[in-house]
């Protein structure tokens, strides 16, 4: 088939390379819009209170304050990012109401002619917040009398009626039994953020047919859209998303956090609106990778085979779930490693707390997944006297293999995949490993 | 007090695509009159190439040169629906859209192309270099270009095709989890040289070896530039990043880059790769998805070269100096097993 | 609090801009004069996506108050290329691929503009520290690296045959 090929797999010049290195590129904050406003944002000083009180008086006598939004002025204020997929319940709040759950948790937002006179309203608000003790360890949230983050009594998402989305397959009780060694391993990683070069932004303009064109750095134009007509109960016919030039995105610019406001404001001004994240917002308050604790036990043979795995993982949603509901799925499908194993189960679950709520970012529920299994496996090994490819290669799963999932392996090249990795390293395998294939019935053979 | 070099590994597979599907992509394409083609899309290139590699997809399907075809994205008014970019989707899902909107446009192109060389449908190729000709009959061949001309102007029709791609929506069962998550998997395997200080707890990243299996590649440059990118991130993530450097403790969360720490130009270690194709049987040409996988083997090799270099097994997320200093001295105390520490140059 | 004039070139262009005090160099050419080759990824001065050359030395243009620049020559990415013809460092960074996003694009060629300026045969560790006050999170560095090593070969090259 390659050689049949003209234009795939060649390394043909990127079309876009000539507007990167001239500076042609137009990036969303590139543009600007005449009559342009500026919208920034009240946020939470705490972690965890309720609000007594907001106090506009002083910022609506800023010079160039335009007008103040808060949630009162959202029409569907209590939203879901998944809901367009079916995940619920609706919990995040556009603009807080009776309760702050994270520092940074947006208030209110104040539109002003300019982004001084935006930042200097802001810092005029005056808010009565009464403080709430916080959670803040994914562990001690799920304990009893731990002050309960969301809006329906516990601190777990919930997956059809379980606190956690489970995997069964086999038996790992039974073959922890007769395993001739249990590894265990507990793996802590800490929130990360995204850090794109250019923050998270966008800038929604009142369009002269009625409708509003909103110019985005997301990375899902329809998914921001479809949210954005949802929290604003309108037509999704009378916005228009233009985006599609992103300065990096890294999965933290999935979620839809600028486009509801800045169009509100674009809505009830009747200007254009501009809301960019600060690059203080885009490191302290933005998503982030989540904080992961995940505990791994195995039951091992002599030769090293793995009989059982058991894994019990702890993302730290935050205070929102945004995209990690859907994480914790796929970490669940993959959690066991890409190897054959008889017996696995898996507990994962999104655990909210009062940190910054976190979500999608690259390699989203499995990153650090790879991290734990894969120092796990090395503990294996030096458990029960291998070295570290050589667990890998025993363990490999192969094609026909079924997973934990219960879905059969098709594509799997591991095997092949290490090969090539100990022959570009000089690493001299086994002529047992140099001869295994991920394909069990061409194994030793042709 | 010593510098203590290690190696390690670490061996991962990635799926491609939306976890458990349910995510589609369109794509329209049309010919220009000057015999361009445009593809219509909204999905959003995030730096990675994608308007190139879907050029290259487009190209390939409809027979004519990469600079022939020019991709139109992202604006909800003009290209159709779209799911979005992530989940290492993108280049597996436009891509087989774009091939359905390419295959028909490219029928349409063949028919009109028929008719003026009046031969029949069945008997035209296209040599992938802008002509179509009939099979065996050498000489009898057309311009693509002057058929997207001839098409409008002397026949009056559109040569242009639609394209989606959707893998259905897989239910989890909530006993077993039992699923169906990912179109198809890609593979890597890193291993990773590291320098530890004993005195200071600092580990340099010397190398970062990895070989990858991508499916196809649909351009070579383009996935290197993944590769490279994805190890830098995941030893980023190893030694340097956090958000709440003493979480579960909130405090002191950086608020710029000065205090967010990442590695500089002057941190970077040797990266290099292999790469190895085994096409998947559902993307384009054979795609499999690599966008966010890169960084995550490099992780776990670079912890457990730490392991081989000190002895210290470190079971969190960034290793800091502290950390390894903290572990070199709980060993000193217990003096665990474990792999004998090498100095460097033995 | 006034505002005030102040005068000074970019490229060959003269300007004249009204501003408030403080006003930074980077909001001017961005917001006032149309220069958005000129990024802003943090207005702070840690990440360089907004470097610009200022008589020839490279500057973080978010740290500089306009009236500092007043009759003095500010170079931006814009000027760089001729309408036709990339300059070397530019065409260098698109053979490399040194860029992913292209958002840190327009303050790397600037900085190493800057250093092949200075220096036209500079070794692997000055290169990395030229871009040591930039930053990219998509490529690495390493062909970001190899780019400018590889731009300063095509720039001798030229220059012997020159002379
Ligand atoms: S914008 Fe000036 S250094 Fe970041
Ligand atoms: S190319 Fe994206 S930040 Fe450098």
């Amino acid at each position: 088939m390659t050689a049949d090929l003209h234009v795939v797999g060649r390394s043909v010049p990127r079309s876009d390379g000539v507007g990167h290195v001239t500076g042609r590129t137009l990036f969303t904050t590139d543009r600007s819009f005449p009559g342009m406003l500026h919208l920034k944002v009240v946020r939470s000083p705490v972690h965890h209170a309720l609000v007594r009180g907001i106090d506009l008086s002083e910022a609506e006598r800023v010079p160039g304050f335009v007008r103040a939004l808060t949630h009162v002025d959202v029409p569907h204020n209590v939203y879901t990012i998944l809901g367009l997929i079916g995940v619920e319940p609706e919990e995040e709040f556009v603009l807080a109401e009776d309760r702050v759950r994270y520092k940074g948790e947006p208030i209110v937002a104040i539109v002003a002619e300019t982004e001084a006179a935006a930042l200097e309203a802001v810092a005029c608000v005056r808010l009565d917040l009464e403080e709430l003790p916080a959670v803040f360890d994914v562990e001690e949230a799920l304990r009893p009398g731990a002050p309960i983050v969301t809006h329906w009594g516990n601190n777990t998402f919930m997956y059809e009626g379980h606190p956690c989305r489970r995997v069964r397959f086999g038996d790992v009780e039974a073959a922890f039994a007769r395993a001739d060694h249990i590894v265990e391993g507990v793996y802590n990683t800490k929130p990360i953020e995204h850090a794109p070069t250019e923050t998270t932004a966008c800038i929604a303009v009142p369009e002269a047919n009625g409708r509003y064109a909103v110019y985005t750095n997301t990375q899902a134009l329809y998914f921001s859209l479809d949210n954005t007509a949802i929290i604003l109960q309108v037509p999704g016919s009378r916005l228009h998303f233009i985006g599609g030039t992103v300065g990096g995105a890294f999965g933290g610019k999935v979620d839809v956090i600028v486009e509801p406001l800045a169009t509100l404001a674009a809505m009830k001004t009747g200007r254009p609106v501009k809301y960019a994240f600060a690059r203080w917002e885009e490191m302290q308050v933005s998503s982030t990778r989540s904080a992961w604790r995940i505990y791994v036990k195995d039951g091992v043979m002599r030769d090293g085979r793995i009989v059982a795995r058991k894994v019990t993982s702890y993302a730290d949603s935050g205070a929102y779930s945004r995209q990690t509901p859907y994480a914790l799925t796929k970490h669940a499908a993959n959690a066991a490693g890409p190897y054959a194993i008889p017996n696995v189960s898996i507990d994962a679950y999104c655990v909210y707390t009062n940190h910054v709520p976190s979500s999608a970012m690259r390699g989203f529920g499995i990153t650090m997944a790879s991290f734990a299994i894969e120092v796990q496996m090395d503990r294996i090994a030096e458990a029960v006297g291998l070295d570290p490819w050589s667990v890998r290669f025993l363990n490999a799963y192969r094609n026909g293999d079924m997973k934990p999932h219960r879905k059969r392996a098709e594509d799997a090249t591991l095997i092949e995949t290490m090969q090539a990795a100990a022959a570009f390293v000089g690493h001299e395998l086994t002529p047992e490993q140099a001869a295994m294939t991920s394909d069990p019935r061409r194994e030793g053979g042709e | 007090m010593a510098k203590l070099r290690g190696t390690g590994i670490a061996a991962v597979n990635y799926p491609t695509g939306m976890n458990l599907g349910g995510d589609p992509s369109q794509a329209l394409i049309h010919a220009t009159t000057s015999g361009s083609f445009v593809v219509t899309l909204s999905a959003t290139d995030l730096g990675q190439g994608l308007r190139t590699v879907i050029a290259q997809i487009a190209a390939e399907t409809l027979g004519v040169g990469v600079d022939d075809v020019f991709i139109d994205t992202a604006d909800t008014d003009t290209g159709p629906h779209d799911m979005g970019t992530f989940a290492s989707r993108a280049t597996h899902r436009v891509g087989n859209a774009v091939i359905a909107a390419a295959k028909e446009a490219r029928e349409a192109l063949l028919e009109v192309a028929a008719e003026e060389l009046e031969a029949s449908r069945d008997d035209l190729e296209t040599d992938g270099l802008g002509n179509i000709r009939v099979r065996g009959a050498p000489g009898r061949s057309v311009k693509v270009t002057d058929i997207a001309s001839l098409a409008q102007f002397t026949y009056g029709r559109t040569i242009s095709g639609r394209g989606a791609w959707m893998k259905p929506r897989s239910a989890v069962d909530p006993e077993t989890g039992a699923m169906d998550p990912d179109s198809t998997e890609a593979h890597a395997c890193t291993v990773a040289e590291v320098e530890v200080d004993t005195e200071t707890g600092v580990v340099t990243v010397i190398s970062i070896k990895s070989a990858y299996e991508v499916g196809r590649q649909v351009n070579p440059a383009l996935v290197h530039g993944q590769i490279v990118g994805g190890a830098w991130m995941g030893m980023s993530h190893a030694l340097y990043e956090t958000t709440t450097p003493y979480y579960p403790d909130p405090g002191h969360r950086p608020k710029d880059f000065s205090e967010y720490l990442m590695p500089g130009a002057h941190e970077t270690p040797e990266i290099d790769c292999v790469v190895l194709e085994y096409p998947s049987s559902n993307g384009p040409y054979g795609v499999k998805g690599i966008g966010e996988m890169t960084a995550n083997s490099p992780i776990p090799a670079i912890v457990n070269a730490i392991y081989h270099a000190t002895g210290v097994r470190i079971d969190e997320l960034p290793v800091t100096p502290e950390l390894v200093l903290r572990g070199l001295e709980a060993k000193e105390r217990h003096a665990s097993g474990g792999v004998t520490p090498s100095t460097a140059g033995d | 609090m006034v505002s005030s004039i102040v005068s000074f070139q970019v490229g060959d262009r003269e300007v004249e801009v009204l501003v408030a005090p403080m006003t930074t160099l980077q909001t001017v050419l961005r917001y006032q004069l149309g220069y958005t080759a000129v990024k802003e990824g943090c207005r702070q001065g840690g990440c360089g996506s907004c470097a610009v050359l200022v008589d020839g030395e490279p500057v973080l243009s978010c740290l500089l108050p306009v009236e500092d620049v007043a009759g003095r020559r500010v170079t931006t990415l814009e000027a760089l290329a001729e309408p036709d013809a990339l300059h070397p460092i530019q065409q260098a960074f698109i053979d490399h691929l040194a860029f992913q996003c292209g958002y840190c694009t327009p303050g790397m060629v600037m900085v190493s503009k800057a250093l092949l300026d200075r220096d036209p045969d500079p070794s692997r560790a000055e290169i990395l520290d030229a871009l040591a006050g930039n930053v990219c999170r998509c490529t690495g560095y390493a062909p970001i690296a190899e780019a400018v090593a590889d731009a300063a070969r095509v720039l001798a090259s030229r220059g012997a045959q020159s002379r």
